[in-house]
């Protein structure tokens, strides 16, 4: 058990070791990788010979497109968070305590396309983002996410564990719904925020097929697609970029697993 | 009113693309274009990159679930029992799962390359070296790297199942004699049959998704055994084929809609059965 733990953290550990070495021992290390002649092997080593802050120096000072890309996540990530987060608490509440017509089926219909795959809406939702002028822009990446389904199915899942007699209380000391909204239904799911909140993150700074579509200029990708262009000789920037990458999901997880568990444990327990 | 926001966007940004994207799949141009049927489907089913796509898509799907489930299914439990390190062996198993993909792919890449630590290892006791990503061997990595991420998750579910099995259960089934065997088929696969259909719904899904860990490793065109149908429709979204993208899309959400469905069926009968 504790060695299978070892073998999935291998990969980040060799990663984080490996941004700390010098670039001259990458160059030498890794040189043979991408080559079909038999040059020799790569060197997969666990520790540096000499510790060095020097790729992340150059991350930091050399190469500023990569902390430009990197930029460019955190300004498609945020919105992206911030808006689904509100806008699903919204629409949490209806499902979960309003009674409207065709409100189950509604609801199916959110569940169903959250289990689609992005390739399946991708050319109506391209004809769509050409229509509304958004190609290459940011926006186009960010709009489908603010109102992507997951949220609302999460946050629903959270909203009904709220008792309805203390929505019954609030009508009886004549609370509208917006009320009952912000002083009962907000401050009763912030868990289930929170957990969205990491949720989302894990998932959006992953992004990949949807930058690569809709954004033409390399520079206005996010890190997690050029990270992947990186050739040869920047590989030893590329271990530090990716470190860099990596620290804030890794971070916000450590710091908000429990909420992050309880979220994925929420969403199975009634699929 | 609560719903608005949500519904306007969704309606803009999911329903409708997707219904217009039925749309396209019948017609024979996506701008003014005429109704055709089936036409594109049966072109579709005609060319052989789709046959391709579709059949590894599935064949990864039906190897890999299973497969996930047992090692996950099986860590779960026995982390349930070890209350003293469960904790710390849980964050590690699911750590990968917020890992960034692109983070990782200068691993993948040393590890799986021709002149790549794998090799290395395997030379070491004197096997031939295989090229990893550009033989059928591909396959293998795909699902390596695709457990690698998503253990952590069914673990997670799993574990919450597990859990709700009340303890005397187990105590009273120790007191009749029933091996552990026995306990295992009787009490909890019993228990976790809600759970079990989640986790496999959800690591359906999830073998989707390996398709950024595989397009970043190999690109636009990865050896023939990973080519899956999530290359054919973004090529053929490169090339303009909108028409067999579009179709190819329907196919896909069919398939898995009836897959989604098929297992909620299941799961009702199971649960009357069990009732």
């Amino acid at each position: 058990m504790t060695c299978m733990a070892v073998c999935l953290l291998f990969p980040i550990g060799i990663t984080f070791t490996n941004s700390i070495m010098t670039a001259r021992e990458i160059g030498i290390n890794y040189g043979s990788i991408g080559r079909m002649d038999d040059s020799g092997f790569v060197n997969l080593k666990l520790l540096p010979d000499l510790v060095s802050f020097e790729q992340y120096y150059k991350v930091f000072v050399e190469s500023p497109r990569f902390l430009m890309m990197f930029w460019n996540s955190v300004w498609m990530v945020m919105p992206i968070i911030a808006g689904q987060t509100l806008v699903a608490a919204f629409a949490a509440y209806a499902f979960a305590k309003l009674h409207f017509r065709g409100r189950d089926k509604l609801f199916l219909l959110y569940v169903l396309t959250m289990l689609m795959p992005f390739q399946v809406t991708l050319v109506p939702n391209y004809i769509i983002a050409d229509r509304l002028g958004l190609m290459n822009t940011s926006s186009a990446i960010i709009l489908p996410g603010i109102f992507a389904a997951f949220g609302v199915f999460m946050l629903r899942q959270f909203t009904m564990n709220i008792p309805y007699a203390y929505i019954e209380a609030a009508k009886m000391d004549g609370a509208g719904h917006v009320r009952i909204f912000f002083t009962i239904i907000i401050p009763m799911i912030q868990p289930g925020i929170a957990a969205l909140i990491v949720l989302l993150f894990a998932d959006y700074w992953n992004m990949v097929e949807q930058p690569l579509i809709f954004l033409d200029e390399p520079l206005k990708q996010p890190l997690s697609v050029f990270l992947s262009r990186i050739n040869q000789d920047d590989r030893g920037v590329a271990f530090a970029a990716s470190m860099l990458y990596m620290t804030p999901m890794v971070l916000l997880f450590l710091y908000a697993e429990s909420y992050f568990i309880e979220g994925i444990q929420l969403s199975g327990i009634k699929g | 009113m609560f719903l608005a926001p949500s519904l306007i966007g969704f309606a803009i940004f999911y329903l409708i693309p997707f219904t217009a994207g039925v749309g396209y799949s019948l017609m024979d141009r996506a701008v003014g274009g005429q109704f055709v049927g089936l036409d594109n489907y049966h072109a579709l089913l005609a060319s052989d990159s789709f046959r391709k796509a579709a059949i590894n898509t599935f064949w990864f799907t039906v190897v890999t679930v299973p497969v996930i489930i047992v090692i996950s299914l099986g860590l779960a439990m026995l982390l349930n029992q070890n209350l003293y390190i469960r904790n710390v062996l849980r964050t590690a198993y699911v750590l990968p799962l917020v890992v960034p993909v692109a983070s990782i792919i200068i691993i993948w890449q040393i590890l799986f390359d021709w002149n790549g630590s794998l090799n290395a290892w395997l030379s070491h006791f004197g096997l031939d070296r295989v090229d990893w990503m550009k033989t059928e061997a591909a396959r293998y990595v795909v699902m390596v790297v695709y457990l690698w991420k998503n253990v952590g998750y069914n673990i997670i579910l799993f574990l919450a199942g597990l859990q709700q099995i009340p303890r005397d259960y187990y105590e009273t089934a120790d007191l009749e004699g029933a091996g552990r065997l026995r306990q295992f088929t009787g009490i909890t696969l019993v228990y976790l049959t809600s759970t079990m259909f989640f986790v496999m719904i959800m690591s359906i899904i999830n073998s989707f998704k390996v398709f950024r860990e595989t397009y970043l490793i190999a690109g636009d065109y990865p050896h023939d055994s990973i080519y899956m149908l999530q290359h054919y429709m973004n090529n053929t979204f490169m090339s303009l084929d909108i028409q067999k993208l579009t179709a190819a899309a329907t196919l896909m959400v069919g398939c898995i809609l009836m897959i989604v469905i098929g297992l909620f069926a299941v799961e009702r009968r199971f649960r009357q059965f069990m009732e």
